[in-house]
């Protein structure tokens, strides 16, 4: 029988968990309780430690301290338990190249000890569900990116694992093929724990039931996506589309405003007092051609912004 | 039982690889035509006669096997896959006899065209063909445990780049093409020292008659090789699977 998530337990708890490469914090004692059934994003830039901490969640690495458990067991004292009952999506393509989707279903089934006649049942429905089923039997080196990475779901579902982690499912995909991946991950909600770890705001915003934030190794704000952008909904955003805008004039505006960000075709500012005259007083005496001003509410871009101090995609 | 989907996987990884395939098979048949030839054309004092050229051939072409068994780990390990895989409830056991299996049919094959193309440029085999056979069996699965060590321990260059070292050692040092005693001093206390010498010289024995006593000790020294390696790759691994 398939696994029911108990919403009322933890899937995962971390306990402090830290990993140092060196003297290099990948991970700084984050602290998580993440419940069954729940899908939990781990956002943050290039960098932050969420690849670093999803490996120490596989037992793929050891901490350097601390400790977390999935299902109960613990990734230290019982690394093969808990490999019983997860699976993983990494954030490369990690599938079989020789080998044609439906074998590197059957691949993964056998590894994780999935009865033969199960693999071959699972296989055909996760195909259908990735819309792979009429290219099952073709050689996925010659799949597009896309392809490949729905097959990489695909292959993490196969076990029908109670834990599921996608490390960046969608990272270089274009805006199509990541829609249709999303959609994939939707229907999995619910039905499984899943921790997902992107960069990209408006998949953890779409997806998560909830976010944790993190950056440099530390979780700098944890809630709903809307929790989190309540947390700044005393700010205001004002999106200034122009023309000449010169760099001096976006630092001298940093010194008034000190959340500015450079968008494609103009600025958006952020502040909990924000003058429109003061903006455009500033700017047109600078040879900056204003197009349009508008105020937009906040999203978890200008959340991270407002947390760390920079964006996600630097 | 749950290794024997990653065995297959790799399996049917080099069997769809053509240019492995060829190589695999190119290797001990051209370098025997070609040194058959020079033997020939030697004349009658040449070392370099069939029963003399088939069982080296074949320890040659095992460190081929070793380097391609190498570049292969090390390939998976570079890749996500190996990563993924890791996630899977292996032992660290299961996961050498996944990469290391598959080439046992590979080291039967290079046996078998080896002496396909001996037998068709005259090779005539008084001893006793299953031990022959069993002695360059032991010699290939050292190959492929060593290519293992390589594959847990470099990158994929590096594994090609010292892969390239032990064929140029087991060319110069394996009494293939030269005897070792010619070779003498150093030279012939190191070839001496590793296994690839004591099949090539085992198997010539027992293929011009002599007994498995009589080449005991050279199977054993080759065995010994073979146990320590696989030892040594499955401790390598367990490492690898938490970094």
């Amino acid at each position: 029988m398939s696994y029911m998530p108990n919403r009322n337990r933890f899937a995962i708890q971390t306990f402090s968990l830290s990993r140092k490469f060196g003297d290099l914090v990948a991970v700084d004692g984050i602290d998580l309780s993440i419940k069954e059934g729940e899908l939990f994003s781990l956002l943050g830039p290039n960098g932050a430690g969420k690849t670093t901490a999803i490996k120490m969640l596989c037992c793929l690495l050891k901490p350097s301290s601390g400790t977390a458990t999935v299902m109960g067991r613990d990734i230290h004292e019982n690394p093969m338990a808990v490999k019983q009952i997860i699976d993983v999506s990494p954030q490369e393509t990690a599938i079989a190249e020789h080998l044609n989707a439906w074998e590197n279903l059957r691949l993964i089934g056998g590894i994780r000890g999935v009865a033969k006649k199960e693999v071959k049942k699972r296989s055909e429905e996760l195909l259908e569900m990735v819309g792979l089923a009429r290219r099952a039997k073709g050689q996925v080196r010659k799949f597009s990116g896309g392809m490949k990475r729905r097959l990489s779901i695909a292959m993490a579902l196969v076990s029908d694992p109670q834990v599921l982690f996608l490390d960046e499912p969608t990272l270089g995909l274009d805006p199509q093929s990541r829609r249709g991946i999303w959609e994939h991950i939707a229907e999995l909600k619910g039905k499984k724990t899943i921790v997902l770890t992107t960069h990209y705001l408006e998949e953890a915003d779409a997806l998560a039931d909830r976010i944790a934030i993190i950056d440099e190794g530390k979780i700098v704000a944890l809630g709903t996506p809307q929790e989190l952008k309540d947390s700044i909904s005393d700010m205001r955003v004002m999106v200034v589309k122009a023309k000449n805008l010169p760099s001096d004039a976006i630092e001298g505006l940093k010194e008034i405003y000190p959340e500015v960000k450079v968008t494609e075709g103009g600025i958006e500012i952020r502040a909990k007092e924000l003058s429109f005259y003061e903006i455009v007083d500033y700017l047109r005496p600078r040879g900056v051609a204003i197009q349009s001003t508008s105020l937009k509410q906040p999203t978890l871009d200008d959340v991270f912004l407002h947390l760390t101090g920079k964006e996600l995609r630097e | 039982m749950r290794f024997a989907e990653l065995a297959t996987r790799n399996f049917k990884e080099m069997l769809r690889d053509p240019m492995y395939m060829g190589l695999e098979i190119g290797i001990p048949a051209g370098f025997l035509a070609i040194f058959w030839s020079l033997g020939r054309n030697m004349g009658d004092e040449s070392f370099l006669t069939t029963t003399m050229l088939v069982p080296g051939v074949a320890v040659f072409g095992f460190a081929f096997l070793l380097m391609f068994s190498a570049m292969t780990l090390a390939r998976d390990r570079e890749g996500a896959l190996l990563s993924r895989l890791l996630t899977a409830p292996l032992k660290p056991r299961d996961f050498i006899l996944s990469y290391s299996l598959p080439y046992i049919p590979m080291v039967i094959l290079q046996i078998a065209v080896c002496f396909g193309v001996g037998a068709l440029l005259g090779l005539e085999m008084p001893g006793n063909a299953g031990l022959v056979f069993l002695v360059l069996l032991v010699m290939g699965i050292c190959c492929v445990e060593l290519g293992m060590i390589l594959g847990l321990l470099f990158n994929v260059n590096q594994a090609s780049a010292v892969g390239s070292i032990i064929i140029t050692l087991v060319a110069l040092l394996g009494g293939i093409w030269i005897d070792l005693k010619v070779l003498g001093g150093v030279f012939y206390d190191v070839g001496n020292a590793l296994p690839f010498a004591h099949a090539t010289s085992a198997a010539r024995d027992i293929m011009m008659g002599a007994s498995f006593s009589s080449i005991a000790p050279d199977f054993y020294w080759v065995l010994g090789y073979t146990v320590v390696f696989s030892a040594l790759g499955t401790f390598l691994f367990r490492w690898r699977m938490v970094e």
